[in-house]
């Protein structure tokens, strides 16, 4: 066991982290705004926004995170440059990036993901509360922006603890696109000096502790309304 | 030590490659070809080389699931009936494979196992074999897998109402009779949604396996869209089978989740 690059690489393994939490991050709070829409569309959508967000839920769970990526990353990344204009415009430095793409990807397969979680959510919450909240006078959007939605995310905490902690163990995964995050540190890592477990290890513990760091923090969040059983 | 990691080798950085072609030379060479006989499943075209590693993929998930359901069922009922240090390894394993993510432990497990099997050969004085990238692949994906299973099979054991283990007990039934003819046909109904749930995390995960250079349905893909350039092509064609994999599946599920629960009340 030898452990002496980590005194040269630790700047690189700190970026390396960041862009980690950045992706999850990202994915996290896009996916989710995205999710609610996909929930709603599939619960009380007209018909063919239901379908469409059905379909779309069942495509993105039933093909792998790496496919999805590569299709966005290769298949349409190799599209963008027929796109006229877009070279040259203030988007592209972004647009070229791997971690944009990564970025857009997890975003679009955790909002699948996620939207299947809180429909089942949304319907968890009772109805007599929903009527309540109608016998108030209050408008639709008010009733799902007071009512139905805050219970609906609290019914479904426990659940999204586990999708972000999942979430957390895709982002490896960017660095087949060229994304420097933790794991691309600890292949640098490992072709700069020949060693193969020592980098796994120490990336491993950033993992682990990140995951103990987002269980830790929803429990403080799940906390914060006591729940009488 | 082969590394024969070949995904970072030769990253396609669009930024570099198309500052140096102009538009209309990024789709190069097999352009001749038309997008039905580039999947067709000739040599010419690449169809063969995906059905192939669809093929590779299935074998691949089934024998990790075979692995992963024994590796599950020996795990749960080492947790529920063994020692305490037992119960403190399967622990270990479960949160372990749990909480670190699948591509550095299929990497890791990867490496260290080849490299371990070689290590104890050269120290039994036999000289280093090439270890087959299936059974690797195989092994590894079983060793994540099982440490799920554990937990679905636990949970689905815990689940079988305690007054018919005590039933076959009062029959005379020793533990292997009464584990065979009681708890098991009861715990597969309870276990099935979440047997299900693993078989597709399974199929997918196994893509994973691209990433250490064995050729199943992703790494073929990409060989195929890499020689062809036509990306998205490919890659579409990959996550329609990679769904048509996941379709069939839900439906053997449903089909055996109906078997294993007649008899039982419709909405308990």
């Amino acid at each position: 066991m030898n452990f002496s690059w980590v005194s040269t690489y630790w700047s690189l393994l700190a970026a390396g982290a960041v862009q980690t939490v950045l992706l999850l991050v990202i994915s996290v709070v896009f996916g989710f705004i995205l999710a609610i829409g996909l929930a709603l569309a599939q619960i009380n959508g007209p018909r063919g926004l239901k379908w469409l967000a059905r379909g779309y839920c069942t495509c993105l769970r039933g093909t792998p995170l790496l496919i999805q990526l590569w299709l966005l990353y290769y298949g349409v990344g190799s599209l963008l440059p027929l796109v006229p204009g877009l070279r040259s415009s203030f988007l592209w430095p972004v647009l070229r990036e791997g971690f944009f793409f990564a970025a857009v990807s997890f975003t679009l397969n955790y909002a699948a993901y996620e939207a299947e979680v809180l429909r089942g959510a949304l319907l968890a919450v009772p109805k007599g509360e929903l009527e309540a909240a109608r016998a108030f006078g209050m408008s639709p959007a008010q009733v799902l922006r007071r009512i139905w939605l805050p219970r609906a995310i609290r019914i479904a905490l426990p659940t999204i603890t586990g999708e972000v902690v999942l979430q957390l163990k895709a982002t490896p995964l960017a660095f087949t696109v060229t994304v420097m995050d933790l794991y691309a540190v600890a292949y640098k890592v490992r072709q700069d000096t020949l060693l193969v477990y020592e980098p796994l290890m120490v990336v491993t513990v950033f993992y682990v502790f990140l995951t103990l760091l987002v269980t830790r923090a929803f429990k403080v969040v799940e906390a914060q309304v006591p729940v009488r059983r | 030590m082969n590394l024969r990691i070949m995904l970072y080798e030769n990253p396609v950085r669009f930024s570099g490659r198309c500052a140096k072609f102009p538009p209309s030379q990024i789709i190069p060479m097999s352009s001749a070809l038309s997008l039905l006989e580039l999947l067709a499943p000739y040599p010419p075209g690449w169809g063969g080389v995906l059905l192939a590693g669809a093929l590779s993929t299935l074998a691949i998930s089934l024998g990790a699931y075979g692995i992963g359901i024994l590796i599950g069922l020996a795990g749960a009922l080492g947790k529920l009936a063994g020692g305490r240090p037992l119960v403190i390894a399967l622990d270990l394993y479960t949160t372990a494979v749990r909480a670190i993510p699948e591509l550095i432990l299929i990497v890791g497990l990867y490496y260290a196992g080849t490299d371990g099997i070689n290590r104890v050969l050269l120290a039994a004085g036999l000289p280093p074999i090439e270890i087959n990238g299936f059974v690797a692949a195989v092994a590894v994906l079983g060793i994540v897998q099982g440490a799920y299973m554990t937990e679905v099979l636990r949970g689905a054991i815990l689940a079988v109402p305690v007054d018919q283990i005590e039933a076959a007990k009062a029959f005379g039934m020793r533990p292997s009779l009464r584990f065979r003819r009681i708890v098991l046909p009861a715990l597969i109904p309870n276990a099935l949604p979440g047997l299900a749930n693993l078989w597709m995390s399974v199929t997918k995960d196994s893509a994973l396996i691209a990433v250490v250079g064995y050729q199943e349905l992703a790494l073929a893909t990409r060989l195929a869209a890499g020689n062809t350039k036509h990306y998205f092509l490919f890659f579409f064609a990959a996550a329609l089978l990679y769904l048509a994999i996941s379709f069939l599946s839900n439906v053997i599920f449903g089909a055996l989740e109906g078997h294993f629960r007649r008899g039982q009340p419709k909405n308990a």
